[in-house]
């Protein structure tokens, strides 16, 4: 249960809207929900509809419409490249290709480690910054900007020495 | 051009005034905020101002929205609907469209000032508590506005009773989740709320009805940002800069082709020569500039010629060309980029945004994704350009929003005004 397990958390985030309309803590209740696995199982949507007096499918379409949250498991950390106009104008699309190929797999697929998956998405208001990616994992959500693949490599070297 | 104030010279910024930062690079620090002037026109105007005086200010220096529309702040905070309360006052920190990266420097660099413009547009309104909703993706962003928050909260400008008076105020910061549409007023209220982030029906306007069904002043970041020095050099000191349609100054996102990409702070009236050549480099490998889109993927696409590059950027100069100035991401597109390979992208953007509501937006651009395909790929035929053109034109005028409308924006004036593009791109 989310209240039992992160009840510090789940109160600050109640406190920041009116009683009468704690419906507004959705959002932030789904991002604590995925924290620790990367997605938000079914288990958490019932927790999160019940603190919060709404349904489960409400929930559940909010999760759905928004991409930041995850019903799937993935690679312990995503990848999300940026090949909007502006991106792709300073060689976004053949950095995500080149990236790909060098981690041998395919745009929505995982690293055999599970570590890294690598997505494509929409503008990521970095756009003088191109290539760049964010990755979004246990600790949040980081913007990397001005990547090379080699850059990219040493990264992903880097994410598989992080502890839990 | 009217005169010009002494920050000015030869248009070239001696200093800024939203990105200070740049001049004074600790401003992050609450005491160096101070030091240079901070808090004191919040503490000027709670403790001996009332509310419709600073709206009167800010209505007076001609200061209009940032985030797109241009439409005037001190008008939009006079509308707020006096027989229903509480107020409420949100900071539009959604930046999502492609080509604009400006609310994200003055958040992580100048926060203060950010969020004493948020503070007086609340106090401005009566507002007791105000939102910053950020896109998901500035998680880091909202983690250090939660701190500088905090500081000010420690150092009382915000909190109960600010300055001994009777006026509290509380900030909070609110992320989205990845959804462009959350930037549209009301539907960054919805997903506030708690919900899908889909549009409202308009009228009621959120100055009657926003947030909670409440009053509701809701404006982008760099706009809230103007006010603090506003308030403090007054009405005056605003309208020297810029032009008499467009008062002040401006950040430009300059992406795309140009040799220095980046935030250019500049009075509105700079010309897109200058941005592009004076303060970009120019062009990479010094290509001539085919098209622009002043307003990033919502934007139309202008066709580059001596005349275009010489006219003034402000809201009423660039309609001349008929096109929007909207948040002035300007994208850059050299000779050797071929607009159906551009609005390919665009729509591939607006397929993946639009909520689904409004059915010519769902539909339209589902089908323009199919046909903007099928012409970049080489396997599509005059016909489908033919088809392609029809599609948005059913569309403009439909849709709830403006994303709908937006989104055939480039595809119209690709087509109309890049014909030989398309001709190349299609077979017979």
């Amino acid at each position: 249960m989310l209240l039992e397990k992160y009840p510090k958390e789940v109160k600050q985030i109640l406190s920041k809207y009116p009683p009468e309309h704690k419906r507004s803590a959705v959002m932030p209740l789904l991002y604590l929900a995925q924290r620790e696995e990367g997605y938000v199982n079914k288990a958490a949507m019932q927790d999160i509809a019940q603190l919060l007096d709404v349904t489960e499918t409400e929930v559940a379409s909010i999760v759905g419409f928004y991409t930041l949250y995850h019903d799937e498991k993935a690679g312990k950390y995503r990848m999300q490249v940026c090949t909007d106009l502006p991106c792709a104008l300073r060689g976004a699309d053949e950095f995500l290709n080149n990236l790909c190929a060098n981690l041998g797999v395919k745009v929505g697929e995982t690293t055999e480690d599970g570590l890294v998956t690598i997505e494509s998405v929409m503008c990521l208001a970095a756009c003088d910054k191109a290539p760049m990616f964010q990755t979004q994992g246990p600790d949040g959500i980081k913007y990397h900007e001005n990547m090379t693949v080699d850059r990219t490599m040493e990264l992903i070297e880097a994410l598989k020495k992080v502890k839990e | 051009m009217k005169g010009k104030s002494f920050l000015w010279q030869n248009k070239r910024l001696m200093a800024h005034i939203l990105f200070r930062h740049r001049d004074i690079p600790d401003i992050n620090k609450l005491d160096v905020y101070k030091k240079n002037g901070g808090f004191a026109a919040l503490k000027n105007a709670v403790t001996k101002m009332k509310p419709a005086e600073v709206t009167d200010v800010v209505k007076n220096s001609g200061l209009r929205g940032r985030g797109g529309a241009g439409f005037p702040t001190g008008m939009k905070w006079s509308f707020m609907d006096s027989k229903s309360w509480p107020h409420y006052v949100l900071a539009n920190a959604d930046e999502s469209e492609p080509g604009t990266f400006k609310d994200r420097e003055i958040m992580e660099n100048n926060p203060f000032q950010f969020l004493e413009g948020v503070a007086l547009a609340s106090y401005a309104v009566g507002a007791n508590l105000a939102y910053v909703y950020l896109r998901g993706e500035f998680w880091q962003v909202a983690a250090f506005l939660d701190e500088k928050l905090a500081e000010m909260e420690d150092a009382g400008y915000l909190g109960e009773n600010l300055f001994g008076t009777d006026y509290s105020l509380k900030i909070h910061t609110h992320l989205g989740a990845g959804a462009y549409i959350c930037g549209e007023e009301t539907a960054l209220m919805e997903s506030l709320e708690g919900k899908r982030g889909q549009p409202r029906v308009r009228p009621p306007f959120p100055p009657s009805v926003g947030l909670y069904g409440k009053p509701t002043v809701i404006n982008n970041v760099e706009t809230l940002t103007n006010v603090p020095l506003i308030l403090a050099n007054g009405a005056d000191w605003y309208k020297s800069m810029g032009t008499a349609d467009s008062a002040g100054v401006k950040i430009f996102s300059l992406s795309g082709r140009v040799r220095k990409p980046g935030n250019y702070e500049l009075p509105f009236g700079t010309t897109f020569r200058q941005l592009i050549y004076e303060n970009g480099g120019g062009v990479q490998d010094g290509r001539p500039v085919k098209a622009i889109m002043p307003a990033g993927a919502s934007s139309s696409l202008i066709v580059v010629d001596d005349k275009t590059l010489d006219t003034p950027m402000d809201y009423a100069f660039v309609r001349t060309l008929g096109a929007d100035l909207g948040s002035a991401s300007v994208i850059v597109i050299d000779d050797t980029v071929s607009i159906d390979w551009v609005i390919n992208k665009t729509i591939h953007f607006f397929k993946h945004e639009s909520c689904g509501k409004c059915t010519p937006c769902r539909e339209g651009n589902y089908w323009m994704r199919h046909l903007t395909e099928r012409i970049h790929s080489g396997n599509g035929y005059s016909t489908d350009v033919d088809l392609l053109l029809n599609v948005a034109k059913q569309m403009q005028g439909k849709c709830l929003c403006a994303l709908g409308e937006f989104s055939t924006m480039a595809v119209v004036t690709g087509i109309e005004r890049f014909p030989q593009d398309f001709k190349k791109a299609v077979k017979a």
